[in-house]
């Protein structure tokens, strides 16, 4: 690789490479504020590499590789590197990570207490983390939370907020312009802009929660709050963890243990001042 | 009808955690995680330890429920063993 960076995004050392110089320079300017631990080995690498050597030259694109790779993972235009690596260290996380319980699933912080949000795409999850986050919350992820299984508490993934499509004038009107990346338009996501999280979000990212609430949202609909019991959000996070087969026995006890500690519920919001509103209300209730 | 024994895990195989009206039963010889509901963690515990078939399965569980064995109880609990059987929590003995 020509070019490479490291970067540490909660417990987890990245190193990416590159054939090209902007998808580094770019990630180097998202993730100027994160500690760096330059000592400490790479738990996960990612290569952007050029389909064949000429390629670099003429009509360049991306493809992704590192210690995982997805054979069908889709070669990319070169300006979209950025989405590329992204979707690299998401790979890689969500494939090799063994030390934690790893939930698909956003997460915000208060006073030492996590809630975790567990959703598909466009459920609003992220969404809902990233706005909270602006708030008087500590954003811990918009898209990994884990979950150390000894402890049981909640360890933070504040990787640069992926905003997508609608998300992405909802926050760029509330932000220091300086914290965006550029915008990736008709990405096979969609349209993707990079926020980097507020300083007191990476400053704490090696700070643990302990979980407060477990919410399933959901967008769309009336504003709603619906109860979840033990067996339900134990199905719906074993299907929301990507390592959870692969833990064994500490992966069982530690998401009984999250359920069973952890009040649960499923919302609906038709907007996202109303699910924030949710999240609050159930935080009082909680908190009680 | 044939009413075949069927026989438990060992004692250490498998871990079980009732979850409201869920129990998820971790099966440490498989790494498999199994959802039932009732009343199939009632059949496991009632077994004992020990090889069993369905009748005297239906007496022990109308025993420790104070349900009536008659009628078809003992065909469902039957049918219930085959399907423990079937996820590797039983086996025939």
């Amino acid at each position: 690789m020509k070019h490479s960076t490291r970067i540490a995004v909660g417990p987890v050392q990245f190193r990416i490479g590159s054939d090209w110089r902007e998808p580094i320079a770019v990630l180097e300017r998202l993730y100027a504020g994160y500690p760096k631990d330059e000592d400490r080995p790479a738990d996960a690498t990612v290569n952007l590499f050029a389909a064949r050597p000429w390629r670099r030259l003429i009509r360049p694109s991306v493809h992704i590789g590192g210690d995982f790779v997805v054979p069908d993972a889709l070669p990319l235009p070169l300006s979209m590197g950025l989405l590329a690596a992204e979707m690299g260290m998401n790979l890689q996380v969500a494939l090799g990570w063994r030390r934690h319980m790893l939930l698909h699933a956003s997460a915000v912080a208060r006073d030492g207490g996590a809630v975790i949000m567990s959703g598909e795409s466009g459920s609003g999850k992220s969404t809902l983390a990233a706005l909270l986050g602006e708030s008087a919350w500590r954003l811990m992820g918009d898209e990994f939370t884990l979950i150390e299984p000894a402890s049981g508490e909640a360890l933070s993934f504040p990787r640069a907020v992926s905003l997508k499509n609608e998300a992405i004038a909802e926050m760029t009107a509330r932000v220091d312009p300086a914290r965006l990346g550029p915008l990736l338009a008709g990405t096979p996501k969609g349209d993707i802009r990079h926020l980097i999280p507020c300083a007191d979000a990476i400053a704490a990212m090696r700070e643990p929660a302990r979980p407060a609430l477990l919410l399933f949202p959901r967008f769309g609909g009336e504003a709603a709050i619906e109860p979840m019991g033990e067996g339900e959000a134990f199905v719906r996070l074993t299907e929301a963890s990507t390592n959870y087969i692969a833990l064994g026995e500490p992966g069982f006890a530690a998401l009984t243990r999250l359920v069973r500690e952890t009040p649960a519920f499923g919302i609906s919001y038709p907007d996202s001042a109303a699910g924030m509103m949710l999240v609050e209300q159930l935080w009082a209730e909680a908190m009680r | 009808m044939a009413d075949p024994a069927y026989r438990p895990a060992p004692a250490d195989a498998l871990r079980v955690e009732a979850l409201g009206e869920l129990t998820a039963i971790f099966d440490r010889r498989s790494m498999q995680t199994h959802l039932v509901v009732s009343p199939m963690p009632e059949i496991l515990a009632l077994m004992g330890g020990e090889p069993c078939n369905a009748a005297t399965l239906a007496e022990r569980l109308a025993a420790a429920f104070d349900l009536e064995a008659e009628g078809d109880a003992t065909a469902i609990v039957a049918e219930r063993l085959h399907e423990l059987a079937a996820m590797g929590l039983v086996a025939e003995a």
